[in-house]
């Protein structure tokens, strides 16, 4: 069959919604908690301390890198949580026997994952309004980086759904490469506050451009050009999506 | 045109302890409008052959089509035609009876379903569980939504892999007049089942597969008119002359000896009383399907 079919595709996407939503209490309420607990204990005892950037409190610096990493964490666990959790159950067959293609599976996971991140980051966007002064500097970075940062790590996370065959590999997957990688990109931190070797080595994180990037939304300066933000994480969800694509198509581990 | 053509499909799992081929070279095909049983032990090939009609797995070699839409090729075309029931008793927990048959017209593309969905939940008995969350049914009340979910999209083809393992009475009734009346007004179906008295009650053509090779393949009828006729049963607690144990089945007390004419009956009956075999509840009947399927898959073993 050739071209591009998204039949289907919207009630896969509404379903991806409803699943995390009639669950929001902890899949909305308990990431906006955690990344408000950051920033009160580590605001709180760095406020006076630290200035990473230039005029600006290190609260109101520390919101633009919490707000995105609940954005990624949560756009990452959405399509990952929801695939292990069907092929673990076996409900994954009510999908697997429909006429839906490789596309229509991608668009819906990775949509409702974009959804899930973006209203997790707005919640803690909300919240922390109330503990440091809001700045939109260039607003545009901050809604383009959302979405492709949250689109690259739907991706992400259909891939890791694909490939883990049990819960603790999934726990894996995220306490071992999403967890230090969105710690170690610079939310807690500007990068050119480590030493140099921990400066370049930040820079082959992916992780690093997309809060970079979203940071720059709000203050209007950032460690590195947004442009070459925008070009490596657009390259990144590019890539990434690819891969997910193609294990859809050959359907990995899901069509034996 | 057929509406399942099976073209020598073959199925080879590659493990760590070698390589099992659970499908050989099966081919058949069932016509639009038939109600076809594929029978086997466990182990047989049946749900792989279902899967790899549904999507669910691929084939090593050979090829499936449905209503002349191939399974992979012109995959989309083909699921829409098809309805499966698995054969696990699977289900989201996340909504409840209605929402989970909306979500799945939906994958096929039906809107505004709900006059027909009312109507499965009807024949499905399952009219006041419409609200209910899929966790608070029972085991019979999901197999039911899953016969409903593979009804949603009003498929001419309908696949059931035993649909009625663990089921009670009732339902098998309830499932077996539905079926039976969307085969009436034009649907196909294929079922395989354990239960060989359905299958000689329902199904018009049977197929049997054994350690992934088609072994039988006819109307029921004729498989039943083909092999041994009649059948010697009776009970008793003492063991059994060598020569009539070697081909009875045996279970409990109960004793089924295969006879082909009276003459053999007679003898049968002789062998047992110089054996000073005694004999309850003695009754000579027709071989029923059952019978044969065991003779079919015993025919193999000997061989």
């Amino acid at each position: 069959m050739s071209g591009i079919s998204l039949e289907g595709a919207r009630p896969l996407f509404r379903k991806e919604i409803l699943r995390f939503w009639k669950v929001a209490f902890q899949t909305v309420a308990a990431p906006v908690l955690t990344a408000v607990l950051y920033l009160l204990i580590f605001g709180h005892v760095l406020d006076k301390h630290v200035e990473a950037l230039p005029g600006v409190g290190y609260t109101s610096f520390l919101v633009p890198g919490l707000v995105m990493m609940s954005v990624l964490q949560n756009a990452f666990a959405n399509s990952s949580s929801s695939l292990v959790q069907s092929k673990i159950t076996g409900n994954l067959v009510f999908l697997l026997v429909t006429p839906l293609s490789h596309w229509a599976w991608f668009v819906a996971y990775v949509g409702a994952s974009v959804v899930r991140g973006l209203v997790v980051g707005s919640g803690v966007l909300l919240v922390t309004v109330w503990f440091a002064p809001l700045r939109l500097a260039e607003p545009w970075w901050i809604v383009i980086f959302a979405a492709l940062g949250a689109g690259m790590m739907g991706s992400l996370g259909l891939i890791a759904g694909l490939w883990a065959e049990k819960f603790d590999q999934m726990a894996a997957f995220q306490n071992f490469i999403i967890m230090p990688m969105t710690f170690l990109s610079g939310v807690f931190y500007s990068v050119h506050s480590l030493p140099g070797a921990w400066q370049a080595v930040s820079h082959l994180n992916p992780f690093f451009y997309m809060i970079d990037g979203f940071r720059r939304g709000f203050f209007g300066v950032s460690d590195v050009s947004p442009l070459v933000s925008l070009c490596v994480v657009g390259a990144g969800f590019v890539v990434v999506s690819a891969v997910a694509l193609r294990l859809l198509a050959i359907g990995y581990k899901i069509r034996h | 045109m057929p509406a399942v053509r099976f073209q020598n499909v073959s199925k080879v799992y590659q493990g760590t302890r070698g390589t099992l081929r659970a499908l050989d070279d099966v081919s058949f095909q069932i016509e639009q409008g038939e109600f076809f049983g594929l029978l086997g032990p466990n182990g047989a090939g049946k749900t792989t052959l279902i899967s790899i009609l549904a999507g669910l797995a691929r084939a090593s070699g050979g090829s499936i089509s449905v209503l002349g839409h191939d399974v992979v090729s012109d995959y989309a075309a083909a699921r829409k035609v098809l309805g499966i029931v698995p054969q696990e008793l699977v289900f989201d927990p996340f909504f409840n009876v209605r929402e989970t048959l909306r979500i799945q017209s939906g994958y096929y593309g039906v809107k505004n379903n709900d006059a027909w969905i009312d109507e499965l939940l009807a024949n499905l008995g399952l009219a006041d569980k419409a609200g209910a969350n899929m966790r608070q049914l029972s085991g019979g009340m999901k197999r039911r939504v899953l016969v409903a979910q593979a009804l949603v999209h009003r498929p001419p083809v309908i696949v059931l892999d035993e649909p009625t393992a663990g089921v009670d009475v009732e339902l098998r009734q309830t499932l077996w007049q539905f079926v039976s009346r969307l085969n009436r007004e034009g649907h196909t179906v294929l079922l395989t089942t354990h239960y060989l008295e359905e299958a000689e009650a329902l199904c018009g053509r049977i197929g049997m597969l054994k350690l992934g090779k088609l072994v039988a393949l006819d109307k029921t009828s004729a498989l039943l008119a083909g092999r041994a006729s009649t059948m010697l049963r009776f009970k008793t607690d003492q063991p059994l002359p060598a020569e009539i144990a070697a081909h009875a089945r045996i279970t409990g007390r109960i004793v089924q000896v295969k006879a082909h004419d009276a003459a053999e009956v007679e003898a049968m009956l002789a062998t047992l009383r110089s054996a000073g075999v005694k004999v309850e509840d003695l009754e000579i009947g027709r071989a029923d399907l059952e019978d044969v399927f065991l003779e079919i898959m015993q025919e193999g073993a000997a061989a």
